[in-house]
């Protein structure tokens, strides 16, 4: 049977999913439900093609040699990029059936079309990223997710933060590419190919290999978002459709985490250094991210903190596995690649889950901000339960998914003591970074879905089917992560394998699977069990006010709001947040109305991004009198640059001539 | 056979005894002010009573003020059957159970803080807020503490690295290392378990209080059941603290049990003598607090290395 053509037949179909759809009218519904088919179909081909690979361990290539002018396609799908290929079609065929309700052509004649093309093209272009064995075939792809994403989070441009997010993402992408091309032009000058080929062992030296690794984690680190190259991440999450939000957070990160896999498996040299050199940037991307989330009160841009916290988190392993590598240590080697792929899987279905259900919530009640919300649980039932789930799964908590990668890194981090003890120092940042983390939940959920609704809000009212199914079924699979995980120890120890070309321990014999599924089937039966019972004991209980201290008349706004809640915290970790706050003066005898706010920004945006932008543009714009706009001019200068090409090339061909 | 002895005993003491500790600790605080105190059973009496009661439950609140109880006491029991209550091994131990402990606490907590929000109220989002603050820097200490543990015993589950823990040679590096995470761990063990001077279980204003004001709408079996949580906790921790602390032989089971079973009556009175003779702090103080823990464990783990 040949997967890949299973796999292939899959990205086209994204790929061809928009343009089918345009061929209805602007205002009807019907095409729409054409293009999820030929999306969600393309997405089931992919999906058995990728688990065919993974769980077979299967190498497949294929070649097109002239797929293009002065261009070869050269593709293979190994455990590696199956694994990876998994989460794009799944959570683009989920977001694909969420988008029929939540983008409906009809509510939205003017866009619906464009972000059902570029979001086919987002999920093509990544999942033949993946597929690439070739720099040029790979730096298209690339390209293609970069530019589809680029159009997606600009999909409302009427709206000024849209554009500013998109146009700051545009320029961080292609200087991220820019990076990406000197890296490969680097490999190309070495190995005198294109196709990725491991460098020799010992033929290339450390300086120029170190290089590349560090081109590499700079280029695919824009895209992941590692602190301090996330400036562009949380505005551009924030500002797109939250099914997009979903693919952007879940899956596309991860092409950056992907990237620097890929280019790893093609150096030879493994210094501890690198290794070090991850494990920082993935510690301070965790604790930054999610302290940064803590002040957020836009429940999408807190996503997005998050988002950084949770690369923080697989880079954590990664440099944990590279660390094993260097060390020869096997034990490092599979529970840090381990817990870095598993996060992968784990933080694609968690964070699309959180970012729907937040899609679910927006799309219901028109807004964004957590403070304006509240008691959406009563009118939300579904919604609710499944962004609980989510919170409970992102913050680590048993018996979900999360909690197993992170006991993959824990326990990873807990083996280097015997060797490297300062390294297990990141179990206890770790262990901050979770509590953190249920802090800021706690505060999301109970703030936007707990108490009495706040003011200003449209009558919430549970969302529809096409909305609320990819989510129920995002939902199974954290469950099913959680309480089974002995479900994904073939795929993790493949795809581990693949990467580090070794043999090594298996994961089963270093983490207790049966323990921890009868452990998590427990927990819920017991808890489900004395929830029947407190039903029963409980069916006469008394329903009251909630208890205000003898005050009889509690209204909805004394309730505790998401800046007050952050407030004690964020006080606690000031010294390492740029905080601006807006509290109430008291003045006179007769105190007026005040008002209390905190709003924490982003440093590296605003105190070095920024400046640097501004000085650039006003030592551009000394070239602003070239651009007249009349496209005469524009043509004149080309044939300036012609000219002067010509006068640079020929007398040095002429040169050439003379000499040989 | 002695280790099936040894699991029921832990699986009975888990379950029976902790509202005593809170009897014990109660009577302490009576005998520093001289008073008779309740009896050291009235934490029973208690319990028994609020299971009879009836419930009024806030009309604002949804099934997560419901659950919140019940996940309190399931993840709590489940994480003190991973603890060794003894000489013996704990009924559940695997590797990778240390954090496991960890986080089912925090589950617990979770669920928690989010009935406190259920309820509208401003008090407990006050609880709430500041539970999820002095979380925050007890849990870096609690795994620093766990660092130093597993460095010095080379497993990974809390059985067998707190049984080793105790026969470690008095007077060794290792020995300070141990004295300097004890002192973490009770730090930790007041603020997990809100005693002062992290928080006044006592008290009845509830601009002031920390666990009491986040249950303040509980009533009847659900009231019952956190309090019930919060004393299984203190027993657990209290447990921890004391395998880092005495000198136990796993050779002299008789005397171990013994030993142990005193070494808990103690605790309690150590923290019925600290509630008497110091006054709580202020708020914006206990993040400090817990920081200093952060600092003893990380300098406990600092001398192992």
């Amino acid at each position: 049977m040949n997967w890949m053509a299973l796999v292939l037949v899959g990205v086209i179909a994204f790929a061809v999913s928009g343009p089918v759809g345009m061929l209805g009218r602007r205002g009807g519904n019907g095409w729409q439900w054409v293009s999820a088919v030929v999306a969600v179909g393309g997405g089931l081909c992919g999906l058995v093609g990728a688990f065919a690979v993974l769980l077979g361990s299967l190498s497949e290539s294929l070649s097109f040699p002239a797929a293009a002018p002065a261009m070869t396609l050269d593709l293979r799908v190994g455990p590696l990029s199956a694994f990876f290929l998994i989460p794009i079609f799944a959570i683009g065929a989920l977001s694909s059936i969420y988008g029929l309700g939540y983008w409906r052509q009809s509510r939205h004649p003017r866009t619906g079309r464009k972000l059902r093309f570029w979001y086919g093209l987002l999920i093509a272009g990544m999942a033949m990223l993946t597929l690439c064995e070739n720099s040029i075939d790979f730096l298209v792809a690339w390209e293609m997710m970069a530019l589809s994403t680029f159009f997606l989070i600009i999909i409302e441009d009427q709206k000024l933060a849209a554009r500013q997010a998109a146009w700051v993402y545009l320029v961080a992408t292609h200087l991220g590419t820019l990076l990406l091309v000197a890296l490969f032009a680097i490999l190309r000058v070495i190995t005198g190919s294109f196709l990725f080929h491991p460098l020799p062992p010992g033929q290339v030296g450390m300086g120029l290999q170190t290089t590349i690794f560090l081109l590499a984690t700079a280029g695919f680190g824009l895209k992941a978002g590692i602190v301090p190259l996330h400036f562009w991440l949380p505005e551009a999450h924030a500002n797109a459709p939250s099914h997009v939000s979903a693919t952007l957070s879940g899956v596309t990160l991860k092409m950056g985490i992907f990237g620097m896999l890929r280019v790893l498996t093609l150096l030879s040299a493994r210094p501890p250094a690198w290794g070090f050199f991850l494990l920082t940037l993935g510690v301070v991307s965790a604790f930054m991210g999610v302290l940064w989330a803590i002040g957020q009160h836009d429940v999408k841009k807190m996503l997005a903190y998050h988002s950084v916290e949770n690369i923080g988190i697989i880079l954590m392993g990664l440099g944990l596995a590279l660390l094993g590598e260097a060390e020869h240590q096997p034990i490092w080697i599979v529970l840090g690649m381990a817990g870095c792929l598993l996060h992968v899987w784990n933080h694609g279905l968690f964070k699309s889950l959180l970012f729907l259900s937040a899609g679910s919530v927006i799309h219901c009640t028109g807004t964004r901000d957590i403070d304006r919300l509240g008691g959406l649980a009563k009118s939300m039932k579904i919604t609710a339960a499944l962004f609980m789930l989510g919170s409970l799964a992102i913050c680590g908590l048993p018996p979900l998914n999360g909690f197993i990668s992170e006991l993959f890194i824990y326990l990873g981090l807990f083996h280097t003591i015997a060797r490297l003890p300062i390294l297990s120092l990141a179990a206890a940042v770790l262990a901050m970074v979770g509590a953190l983390a249920a802090a800021c939940f706690t505060k999301a959920y109970g703030v936007a879905f707990l108490g009495t609704a706040r003011n200003n809000v449209r009558r919430a009212h549970e969302s529809g089917p096409t909305l609320w199914i990819p989510m129920c079924v995002l939902a199974a699979a954290c469950v099913l992560i959680g309480v089974a995980p002995s479900l994904v120890l073939a795929p993790l120890m493949h795809a581990t394998a693949a990467w580090s070309g070794q043999t090594l321990p298996a994961l089963g014999s270093l983490v207790p699977f049966r323990t921890l599924s009868m452990l998590g089937v427990g927990l819920i039966a017991a808890t489900g069990v004395g929830f029947l019972v407190q039903r029963y004991a409980l069916r006469q209980a008394r329903t009251g006010a909630t208890w205000a201290c003898g005050y009889i008349a509690p209204s909805k706004r004394m309730q505790y709001t998401a800046s007050s809640l952050a407030q004690m915290l964020l006080t606690a970790l000031g010294p390492l947040l740029h905080q601006r706050r807006r509290e109430p003066r008291i003045s006179g005898v007769l105190v007026g109305p005040s008002h209390f706010h905190t709003v924490v920004s982003d440093p590296v945006l605003k105190d070095a991004v920024e400046p640097i932008w501004r000085r650039l543009r006003s030592m551009l714009a000394r070239g602003q009198g070239f651009q007249k706009g009349s496209i005469q001019n524009y043509i004149f200068y080309m044939l300036l640059i012609l000219l002067a090409l010509l006068a640079f090339t020929l007398p040095l061909a002429m040169l050439w001539k003379l000499l040989f | 056979m002695t280790t099936f002895i040894g699991i029921s005993l832990q699986a009975v003491l888990l379950t029976l005894l902790p509202p005593l500790l809170l009897g014990i600790i109660n009577k302490t605080k009576a005998g520093f002010v001289g008073r008779r105190g309740p009896p050291v059973l009235q934490v029973y009496y208690d319990l028994l009573r609020l299971v009879k009661k009836n419930v009024v439950i806030s009309s604002t609140t949804t099934w997560v003020f419901l659950a919140a109880p019940l996940v309190s006491v399931a993840s709590v029991v489940l994480a003190g059957l991973m603890v060794p209550l003894g000489p013996t091994a704990a009924p559940i131990h695997f590797k990778g159970d240390l954090i496991m402990f960890a986080y089912l606490l925090a589950l617990g907590r979770f669920f928690t803080t989010l009935a406190a929000l259920d309820t509208g109220s401003s008090f407990e989002g006050m609880g709430a807020a500041r539970e999820l603050t002095f979380a925050c820097f007890s849990e870096p200490a609690l795994f620093l503490a766990l660092l130093v543990l597993v460095k010095l015993s080379g497993a990974l589950s809390l059985s067998a690295m707190l049984l080793p823990a105790s026969h470690v040679r008095i007077g060794s590096t290792a020995s300070a290392a141990l004295v300097l995470i004890a002192v973490s761990l009770f730090v930790v063990l007041l603020a997990e378990t809100s005693r002062i001077p992290v928080d006044d279980p006592n008290t009845h204003l509830e601009l002031t209080m920390i666990h009491e004001v986040m249950v303040l709408d509980n009533s009847g079996p659900l009231l019952g059941a956190q309090i019930y949580a919060s004393s299984v906790k203190l027993l657990i921790l209290a447990a921890f603290l004391l395998h880092v602390v005495l000198p136990l032989k796993p050779a002299l089971v008789g005397r171990d049990w013994g030993l142990m079973l005193v070494g808990l009556v103690a605790v309690a009175g150590i923290i019925g003598a600290v509630e008497s003779l110091m006054a709580r702090l202020q708020m914006r103080f206990v993040p400090t607090l817990l920081v200093a823990a952060c600092l003893f464990s990380g300098f406990g783990f600092l001398l192992i290395l």
